[in-house]
């Protein structure tokens, strides 16, 4: 393997980890309510900006990680609570609008509480490159896999082992069938929020290092986010994941190899193809509607 | 012979639906298709009105062949249908939902329908005056404006019939068209599809009521696992022991 | 199943906009006619000029959105493409501005009609995922290629000039945009109420009962996309022609969330509606202004109350409430003794 292609391909894992974190807010929220959350994207925004501004307060990277969290989960939950919830009923398109005017909001809000400035959020462990084999990796990546494969493993395990994790799957395949054994989708719903909030507050604590982070930060994480979730097959969390590391792959091999101008350009006419041949994405359930 | 279908098959993943059925229906007749919950009935319009493709078989409408087409291409050939969970436009009033089903009679190209050009109006008025007529015969002359998702369940039901037979078909389908009303309502029911039939309209009927099916068909086909058990007039086939053992169980004896 | 079904319009307000369609379209003309009255200066004229461009584009999406139920997050990529086309065409080739205008539009929608013949198969999210895919797209090659765009600092457009004349000032251009509007309005009602918009109200309301109607669901949703994306690309081509200057950022996906958001705001399928969520969501930034650094926590709070406690939109919302009230109105006048 040439060392370009090793370090595309890096960069490429690196991006796609974070997309997959996003991608899976989607699927979580989708799967709870059949919302789309176009505010996922200000989660990103939150975390990042949070832990920035925490550290440069003075705090210890490791408690700026963990308010940052908590601060995008109190805003996730409330977001469900005040502005998903008294909406439940109305049609797709005006939640769309709801997510996008909470967006618009909480973009604002951050400008207020922040600024409009670029912050930099230093790298957990230095900035020393690793040279591994032909290619050379910040340590940063490999906290931005890690972490990520942890978190998809605590995942896996919350919604296969926990009663919680449970009644969250029971609601995304039968809704009424859940409610009738007694679980609240109310309660699922609001968790789902949160979960993703947290989500996309580490990806984008992750990424913040490598990227920095401002107030805008959130739109076209969460732009990526929403395509790799589709391209996987809206609702499923392998999908999620699946979708995210190939829109990383792509973006990464298009701009090493064709022109960084285009990468995004690659990105979407790939998913555009993709849509065109499986119009479920690629884990998709195929539903037959009943008539 | 107005339709021909042989050896239809669908499955649905590991569930074979429908398999094999052959089905002969004669011009001018109600044809039943009867069978327990799950024996492929609704399975089998979907496959003859076009929503659902074969997975293998044909189907030909006076031998032009429909098989693989997509539902509309079955309208505009000439088959109808209404649906066992009701799809009502709800998003209009009850003779709106009438004057759609004129489509393959009123249509306009776009450049017409965005100037209104003026012939456009007269065709306008000719369609709500059948529409009119139309709601009028299945008993709904005073909902003609009302909204319809305002609607009491037995005259939504009627209205699918309405809306379906605005389109002219020489073929309907109704798919559980007394699923649902009461006795009176399936009596209003009854008698709509004898008038349908002495018009000329050839009717395929799916229903569970038993007492309607007998006293209107001429032609009954009984389904059972996807399969064709039985079919003949209604006396042979409730008579017939195979039919009583698939409602009843073995042990009816 | 459609993309907005679960909650679709009441047939109510159909019926009731129906018999309103003339006196609507009377009342929208009084409107245009009597609104310089209220107009102090340049700058508000120009205000509404902005208005009415902006509600043309949300005339046509709301045929795709509110009437056919079909969702496009990128059609401010039409909208950039008929303005960078025709921009082009003039500037740089020496096209007669009304024939780069012409040109451009036709050219979006044989556009509209290629890409919108594989992506409209698509359903609900997928169908917006495809379309916002789309707008990216569109925006990032504008502002990309900028030898001939002029890149993301983007260019100069030369003024509309009709049979030799150059439609120049606030004045002219506010009469042209209202007519324009007028005709737009017309246009789209016509449509609705033929044959063709109730079979589009039809696929919206049962895509399989439409079908067995004889009703061709992809053909219907194709014709109204490209007609939607007409729409678009004529305003903007104007748009362009109008500001004299043209930048990505009209193509771009917040652009295109601002239209659809435009029409939901308003109240969808309704083209009142859609004028009126162009008109309030044209305006409001510009009074949001004055609060400054509060301006984006201002407009997204609106947006989501109002669509939390309206969620069929201002125009339904409004109507049932004046409704009564107007009746009553209607009612006391009739009982004076005349």
């Amino acid at each position: 393997m040439s060392s370009a292609l090793a370090q595309y391909l890096l960069a490429g894992l690196t991006l796609g980890a974070i997309y997959a974190l996003v991608a899976l807010g989607f699927a979580i929220i989708y799967n709870a309510s059949h919302v789309i959350n176009f505010a996922q994207g200000e989660f990103v925004m939150i975390g990042g900006m949070a832990a920035a501004v925490f550290v440069e307060s003075g705090l210890p990277l490791y408690l700026a990680v963990i308010f940052s969290i908590g601060t995008a989960t109190l805003v996730g939950f409330a977001l469900a609570r005040f502005a998903v919830e008294p909406a439940r009923g109305a049609s797709v398109v005006t939640l769309i609008i709801i997510t996008i005017g909470a967006a618009i909001l909480l973009r604002g809000l951050a400008t207020l509480v922040w600024d409009k400035k670029i912050h930099p959020l230093p790298a957990f462990s230095g900035d020393q490159p690793i040279v591994l084999g032909g290619a050379t990796l910040l340590p940063q990546v490999l906290w931005v896999l890690g972490a990520t494969a942890l978190a998809v493993a605590l995942l896996s395990w919350f919604f296969n082992r926990t009663l919680t994790g449970k009644a969250m799957l029971a609601v995304s395949h039968n809704r009424l069938a859940a409610q009738l054994v007694g679980v609240s989708v109310r309660r699922v719903l609001l968790v789902s929020f949160a979960l993703s909030a947290a989500l996309g507050a580490l990806a984008g604590i992750l990424i913040a290092p490598i990227a920095f982070t401002s107030w805008d930060a959130g739109v076209m994480l969460g732009l990526k986010g929403f395509a790799a979730a589709i391209l996987g097959g809206l609702g499923s969390g392998p999908g999620a994941i699946a979708g995210g590391l190939a829109l990383g792959l792509i973006e990464a091999l298009g701009a090493g190899y064709l022109s960084s101008a285009y990468k995004d350009v690659f990105a979407f006419l790939i998913i555009l193809a993709a849509l065109v041949f499986l119009p479920n994405g690629l884990f998709g359930r195929r539903a037959t509607e009943r008539v | 012979m107005l339709l021909r279908a042989e050896n239809l098959s669908r499955r649905f993943g590991g569930v074979a639906a429908v398999q094999e059925v052959c089905l002969e229906l004669e011009a001018g007749a109600v044809h039943s298709i009867i069978g327990p919950n799950g024996a492929g009935k609704t399975t089998l319009l979907n496959m003859l009105s076009g929503i659902y493709r074969p997975d293998s078989g044909r189907i030909f409408l006076e031998e032009t062949e429909l098989s693989s087409l997509p539902s509309h291409e079955f309208a505009a050939a000439g088959i109808g249908r209404t649906f066992q969970n009701l799809q009502i436009f709800f998003n209009m009033s009850a003779l709106e939902n009438v004057m759609a089903g004129r489509w393959l009679h009123e249509r306009c190209s776009l450049g017409a329908a965005l100037l209104r050009l003026p012939g456009l109006a007269r065709a306008e008025r000719r369609c709500r005056d059948a529409a009119a007529a139309l709601l009028e015969s299945v008993g709904l002359g005073r909902w003609l404006d009302a909204d319809s998702d305002a609607m009491p369940y037995g005259a939504l039901k009627r209205l699918e019939i309405a809306r379906a037979l605005a389109a002219q078909p020489k073929l309907l389908l109704l798919d559980e068209p007394a699923a649902g009303l009461n006795a009176t309502e399936t009596g209003e029911i009854d008698a709509l599809i004898r008038t349908l039939a002495a018009r000329g309209i050839t009717v395929v009927l799916v229903e569970h009521n038993m007492k309607l099916v007998m006293e209107v068909s001429q032609h009954v086909i009984v389904l059972d696992y996807g399969r064709k058990l039985a079919e003949g007039d209604p006396r042979a086939v409730s008579e017939d022991r195979r039919v009583i053992e698939a409602y009843l169980g073995t042990d009816a004896q | 199943m459609a993309f907005s079904a679960g909650a679709l319009p009441s047939a109510s307000s159909k019926a009731l906009a129906g018999l309103a369609r003339r006196k609507g379209l009377a009342a929208l003309a009084l409107a245009i006619a009597l609104l310089p009255l209220a107009l102090p200066n340049n700058y508000t004229y120009e205000i509404a000029i902005l208005v009415g461009l902006n509600a043309i584009v949300c005339v046509g999406l709301n045929l795709l959105v509110g009437y056919a139920g079909q969702i496009s997050l990128g059609h401010a990529g039409f909208f950039g493409l008929g303005a960078y086309g025709s921009a082009i065409l003039a500037a740089r080739y020496g096209w007669p501005p009304l024939a780069s205008l012409a040109a451009a539009t036709a050219a979006v929608a044989l556009l509209a009609w290629a890409i919108g013949r594989p992506i409209l198969r698509l359903r609900g999210h997928y169908l917006a995922m495809a379309t916002l895919g789309f707008g990216i797209i569109v925006s990032i090659v504008l502002a990309t290629e900028d030898r001939i765009t002029g890149g993301p600092d983007g260019m100069a457009v030369p003024p509309l000039t009709v049979l030799g004349f150059a439609v120049s000032g606030e004045k002219t251009w506010y009469w042209l945009v209202g007519a324009l509007l007028i005709a737009s309005v017309w246009v789209a009602q016509n449509l609705i109420a033929s044959p063709r918009g109730r079979a589009l109200r039809a696929l919206h309301g049962s895509e399989f009962a439409a079908g067995a109607l004889g009703i061709d669901a992809a053909r219907h949703k194709l014709s109204i996309f490209v007609v939607s994306a007409v729409f678009a690309a004529a305003a903007g081509a104007l748009t362009a022609h109008y500001a004299g200057f043209i930048t990505p950022a009209k193509a771009s996906f917040l652009h295109s969330i601002e239209l659809v958001t435009m029409v939901v705001f308003g109240g969808m399928a309704s083209t009142y509606g859609a004028v009126l969520g162009a008109a309030v969501l044209t305006t409001l930034p510009q009074f949001l202004t004055v609060f400054k650094e509060y301006e984006m926590v201002l407009l997204g709070a609106v947006m989501m109350l109002t669509m939390i406690f309206m969620p069929q939109g201002l125009a339904p919302t409004l109507a049932r409430a004046l409704g009564p009230a107007l009746e009553k109105l209607l009612a006391a006048a009739r009982r004076k003794p005349v």
